[in-house]
């Protein structure tokens, strides 16, 4: 086990070097300059344009800016925005609570809700359940999930008032458990809409499988109830292939987080990322690519793991 | 000569078999026969945008900005004055385009590189399994969102981004299926007949991998339209005065225009709705249709 992880940490480094390579390269490489964004509209002469793109360091070539970048990475400096000269290491970190909060709602939610309604839905095929179960799968995978954030607020914020339209918490109420929940509530469920769509399925065609197989039909025909035959015999075996989803999931979530974050103006990742992208804030954008990256590779790895633990069937080694 | 003859006879039969039944079950499955017939209206909608669309879908009419819907303007109008009706029209060939024109592109990108690696397997395998190993854990949407948001924000570096970003899942599946279909007698006997690798894998090997191709290839339509959507709704993506579904629904991100003017948000996100559940669906029926084994 110990041997397979440090092996799968290895292996993900020259990814992670891959893709800042790209990122690096796309981003520098872009037509648009830092310091029009900076300097904006206020006209300045060419030797003090000069004065600050030596100040960034933006005279170089830039597989030179590349290397010191990594450099820098390596005793853990990511270098300092171009906005606000904060080191890039605190304006990611304190954007970490927010976006991790917002996630994990949005996974432990969805995996309490989605779970036991995908595995009725199997176990009941072709019902009405089952139909039921599958246009809500469905409604939540199609839907955009700016449509339903937009949705969500219009009845739950402004018609009914009952939650607020964003925001992380009170302004001017210091910090309060409740309503950070409170918050919370309505970006959380607009997200895990979606990835209850995406479970309710997948867990659902997992079980089927598992319904079907000889051992199943062995404890059927042993003379079992159909309730312990589902839930000591099916359902744990079924569940199996749900741990892999939880590393598949962090990608995907990241796309929605995007987008939520920006409609309830929810101070985490995401929106750093269009304010980055906005600004043309480079250090900050190769901290964001990195952080997102890396957070993809641990989810991959966690699911692996996790697959392992749960089957002692898969002997885990270097290759999967 | 007589060999051959009975090769092709013997190939046909099952194929026109196999078609004619999976058609069978897509007819049967009523959501998706419901979804295509809305997937071939939407078609017609963006073919014939021109003649359908009521007013000019650029044209700035301040006049009319923000002017609920009326006999003249079915739907309304937007901030600048702009037939909401009309701009609904014309987005669909945005939508349309960056599902068809990305999933085209990385089809085929997947294609080429999972029947090369599934056929000639060995260093070349190793090679693109990796690289498919490491597109995959690209963080993806913060790549897209980065790249258009740097390339400049547009329908064809949407395009390009997603196409280029969104093969290794195709790749996976048609090396996986290209090692099973490799082994099976009509390809070996084609390779003993001393046919040459290109015609094996184009005749004998495409054709029976196809039907997990063509389901990815369906989802994966809805799921770049989303995107596309997205990206223009956030302003990274396709740019005003081109009418995108995504980008209609920008200016709702004002609480007042949200509250206040419906007609101008809730039917551009309609219409991705509707599309996308539809395309879904018809997705769903290809599936039981093309594989009866996975239903």
């Amino acid at each position: 086990m110990h041997t397979f992880i440090v092996r799968r940490l290895l292996i993900s480094f020259p990814v992670i070097l891959l893709i800042t390579m790209i990122m690096y390269l796309i981003i520098n490489l872009a037509p648009g300059d830092p310091i029009d964004m900076l300097v904006g509209q206020e006209g300045l002469s060419p030797a003090e344009i000069e004065r600050i793109k030596i100040s960034l360091g933006l005279n170089k070539p830039i597989h030179e800016r590349y290397l010191k970048w990594l450099g820098q990475l390596a005793q853990g400096n990511l270098g300092f925005s171009y906005l606000d000269h904060q080191p890039v290491l605190d304006r990611i970190a304190e954007r970490l609570i927010p976006t991790f909060s917002l996630m994990f709602f949005v996974i432990l939610g969805s995996y309490v809700v989605a779970v036991p309604i995908g595995v009725i839905s199997a176990i009941r095929q072709y019902t009405w359940i089952d139909y039921l179960a599958t246009a809500f799968a469905f409604f939540g995978i199609s839907f955009p999930n700016f449509f339903s954030g937009l949705v969500g607020i219009y009845f739950f914020s402004l018609i009914l008032k009952w939650l607020p339209t964003g925001g992380l918490e009170t302004i001017g109420q210091g910090f309060s458990m409740v309503d950070r929940l409170y918050h919370l509530l309505l970006p959380g469920l607009v997200l895990a809409f979606r990835e209850m769509g995406v479970l309710v399925r997948y867990t659902r065609s997992s079980m089927l499988d598992v319904i079907r197989q000889d051992y199943v039909r062995t404890a059927r025909a042993g003379g079992l109830s159909e309730w312990s035959t589902i839930f000591r015999h099916a359902l744990r075996n079924a569940l199996l292939p749900l741990i892999t989803m939880l590393g598949l999931t962090i990608p995907r979530l990241f796309a929605g987080v995007v987008i939520i974050e920006q409609i309830f103006q929810w101070p985490g990742m995401g929106r750093l990322a269009i304010e980055a992208i906005l600004s043309r804030d480079y250090p900050v954008l190769m901290g964001l690519t990195l952080c997102t990256a890396v957070m993809v590779l641990l989810g991959n790895l966690l699911a692996d793991v996790l697959y392992g633990v749960a089957d002692p069937r898969i002997r885990l080694s270097g290759r999967r | 000569m007589q060999g051959v003859a009975d090769k092709t006879a013997l190939q046909e039969i099952p194929r026109q078999t196999f078609r004619r039944l999976a058609w069978r079950r897509f007819l049967r499955h009523r959501l998706a026969l419901a979804g295509a017939v809305i997937v071939a209206l939407i078609v017609l909608m963006a073919l014939f945008a021109p003649w359908l669309a009521p007013h000019e879908p650029n044209r700035v009419d301040i006049m009319l900005a923000r002017e609920g819907p009326s006999s003249g303007h079915l739907l309304g109008s937007d901030v600048v004055g702009r037939d909401v009706l009309s701009r609904l029209i014309y987005g669909s060939r945005v939508s349309l385009s960056v599902g068809l024109g990305a999933v085209g592109i990385y089809v085929l990108i997947g294609l080429v590189l999972g029947c090369v690696a599934g056929y000639f397997g060995g260093r070349v395998d190793m090679l693109i399994s990796r690289l498919v190993d490491a597109v995959l854990s690209f963080p993806v949407l913060m790549l897209i969102l980065v790249i258009v948001g740097m390339l400049g924000p547009s329908l064809f570096n949407i395009i390009l981004a997603l196409g280029f970003l969104g093969w290794p899942e195709v790749a996976r599946i048609v090396r996986g299926q290209t090692l099973a279909v490799r082994e099976e007698l009509y390809v070996v006997s084609s390779e003993a007949a001393g046919a040459r690798s290109s015609r094996i894998i184009l005749k004998d090997v495409l054709p029976n991998i196809m039907s997990p191709v063509i389901v990815n290839a369906t989802f994966g339509v809805a799921r770049a339209i989303l995107i596309e959507a997205g990206l223009s709704f956030l302003g990274m993506g396709v740019q005003p005065p081109t009418a995108s579904w995504g980008n209609m629904l920008n200016d709702a991100q004002s609480l007042s225009i949200l509250e206040t003017m419906p007609w101008m948000w809730v039917p551009p996100g309609l219409m991705i709705f509707v599309a996308t559940i539809s395309i879904n669906f018809v997705g769903d029926g290809l599936r039981d249709a093309l594989d009866p084994k996975l239903s």
